[in-house]
């Protein structure tokens, strides 16, 4: 490769743009309750907050401007119109503009990726960072199914990312340890726990955030089908554990497992 | 009638057990033919495996060089086409499947079922959302093909030995992408039970303390025949590598019995472990949330009980 070449790269990539999704979430200490009629869980007055894997897609894809790899991050909701406020938040944590697509509809993963395509053509990142799966819905599918639709690579549930030469180099945790594998660019990352810890917002930044852009798109100007494709017909609390008992030394422990059959 | 398409999970040459356990809820919708499909570099032997699996009608090999390593964008372009005429297609909801099936269902243009839990119907099915706080039935569009994982602490292993299904070898003209490559797995070698399929699992967690502590757990899981497993906090703080984690984001398991051992059992760690048979808590508060779903609790100190809990045991 020549040296030409080699600085054309790393120009391309001081350029480059991440996007990354930012999803409003019922806060992961919220205790959930199944609404007796089984149409839903109780989500009145109850406390919202960013998806915790968003969190540390934003912080990574920070970092990574920071290090001079990238040059602009993007947060993008999808979400009714008073979803400004948590997008201001992800502006006050670092990011340099928001894009808030607005519907008050739920949005399944499929049609999610299939919204964050339109915006991928559109702004050319050369990276998008998701979380792997929000923890309201568990379907951990969004960043899979847009980098199909975008084909792409995909890297998936990433504890740690490097950007060099155009290409991404993500450890993955999986089932039997840690994967290594290596992608060009672009490409889609999701996080899992361990890639980082995202930093707190400070007050200045609060105010700062508020001067940053949010473009708004309604929904329906994108051209994406948005009928959704599961249909969820009924809600019910999981079945409950009955009470256990408690036993005053190790050797009661060890007799109540043998009588069990278990030791 | 349907027909379904359960794709093998496999390591070493060696098929992984979550397959047994798609093949159990493929078998659940009643279908006239359930194929299991194995992705590899050198398929014979997983195959050989899969075959015995019963209610196997087929199992299909798709061998190339590029299949030596599940990466998810040089298998699913081949899933995709080798589901046509399948009324379904199943993964194990393990990382494999997690990471591979939705890159499936988009190139089909369909909707995901994540974490089946139960099949009620050949387009119903009950899965776990928030951590599993809700349960919610689902139901897929009957004129697409379904894409699913199965949530493997949910099902048994189908049984295997007495089916001899015939082995096929499928040859589909797919370009695949060159943009992504394996370069190597970090394993953590152990002559310990897996602990996704034990039947008994031990897990430590803050309360150990530290990696050299957690020998403790280790030596007690060896004295009962059982695998090791931990918490997030003790992953996060660096006792034991991130494969061994149970919870929400880690793995979700069902063993016979379950020790936790200085775990104060947050939801997220609770919910990885509520389908096990007895869950046996100790800690040292005896406020810690792990009492609460523990059918039995020991209140004290780890490092005195567990000595004793080994003298007991003989």
């Amino acid at each position: 490769m020549t040296t030409q070449t080699l600085i054309g790269v790393r120009y391309k990539e001081t350029q480059m743009k991440i996007l990354v999704g930012y999803k409003r979430v019922v806060d992961y200490n919220v205790r959930i309750q199944v609404k007796p009629d089984g149409t839903g869980v109780v989500t009145d007055g109850v406390k919202l907050s960013a998806n915790p894997f968003d969190d540390i897609a934003l912080e990574e894809a920070l970092r990574l401007r920071e290090k001079g790899v990238a040059e602009e991050v993007i947060v993008v909701g999808i979400g009714p119109a008073d979803l400004t406020a948590h997008l201001r938040n992800g502006l006050a944590m670092g990011a340099n503009r928001a894009i808030h697509v607005v519907t008050s509809d739920t949005v399944q993963p499929l049609t999610a990726a299939r919204a964050f395509l339109k915006l991928v053509e559109k702004e050319q990142p050369g990276l998008v960072i998701l979380g792997k799966q929000a923890i309201d819905d568990d379907a951990n599918q969004t960043g899979q199914m847009l980098a199909a639709l975008w084909n792409r690579p995909q890297a998936t549930f990433a504890s740690k990312v490097e950007i060099a030469d155009g290409k991404a180099t993500v450890t993955r945790e999986v089932d039997a340890g840690l994967e290594v594998i290596e992608t060009q660019l672009p490409a889609v990352i999701t996080t899992d726990l361990r890639l980082n810890e995202p930093r707190f917002i400070k007050l200045p930044d609060i105010m700062k955030a508020k001067s940053k852009p949010i473009d708004t798109i309604e929904f329906a100007s994108l051209g994406v089908d948005a009928h959704d494709q599961l249909k969820t017909t009924h809600y019910a609390a999981p079945p409950k554990r009955s009470k256990g008992v408690m036993v005053k030394d190790a050797a009661e422990l060890v007799a109540t497992l043998k009588q069990k059959g278990l030791l | 009638m349907s027909k379904i398409l359960v794709i093998a999970e496999h390591l070493d040459g060696k098929l992984n057990s979550s397959t047994a356990r798609a093949v159990s809820a493929a078998a659940a919708v009643k279908p006239e033919a359930i194929d299991v499909l194995v992705l590899s570099n050198n398929a014979a032997a997983i195959a050989a495996e899969a075959a015995k699996i019963d209610g196997i009608s087929r199992v299909l090999t798709i061998e190339r060089p590029e299949n030596a390593h599940p990466l998810a964008a040089v298998l699913a372009p081949q899933i995709a086409k080798a589901a046509a005429g399948y009324s379904h297609v199943f993964a194990p909801s393990t990382t494999f499947g997690k990471d591979l099936a939705p890159r499936v269902a988009a190139l089909l243009g369909v909707a995901q079922v994540s974490d089946v839990m139960s099949v009620d119907g050949g387009h119903t099915f009950k899965r776990p959302i928030y951590a599993g706080n809700a349960i919610i039935t689902v139901e897929a569009d009957p004129s697409q093909a379904v894409v699913a994982t199965i949530r493997t602490a949910s099902w048994a292993t189908a049984a295997s030995g007495s089916n001899n299904a015939p082995v096929e070898a499928l040859n589909l003209d797919v370009t695949l992408p060159t943009h992504t490559r394996f370069v190597e797995l970090k394993q953590g070698k152990s002559d310990r039970p897996d602990l996704q399929s034990a039947n008994k699992v031990v897990s430590g967690g803050r309360g150990v303390g530290s990696k050299e502590n957690f020998e403790i757990i280790y030596k007690f899981a060896d004295k009962i025949g059982a695998a090791v497993g931990a918490s997030r906090a003790a992953v996060d703080a660096g006792y034991v590598p991130n494969e061994m984690q149970v919870g929400q984001t880690g793995k979700i398991i069902a063993p016979e019995l379950y020790i936790a051992i200085g775990i104060s059992g947050a939801i997220q760690h609770l919910t990885g472990i509520k389908d096990a048979g007895t869950i046996v808590a100790i800690n040292k508060d005896a406020e810690a949330p792990i009492f609460e779903v523990a059918d039995v609790g020991l209140v004290g100190d780890l490092f005195k009980l567990i000595p004793e809990l080994e003298q007991a045991i003989g």
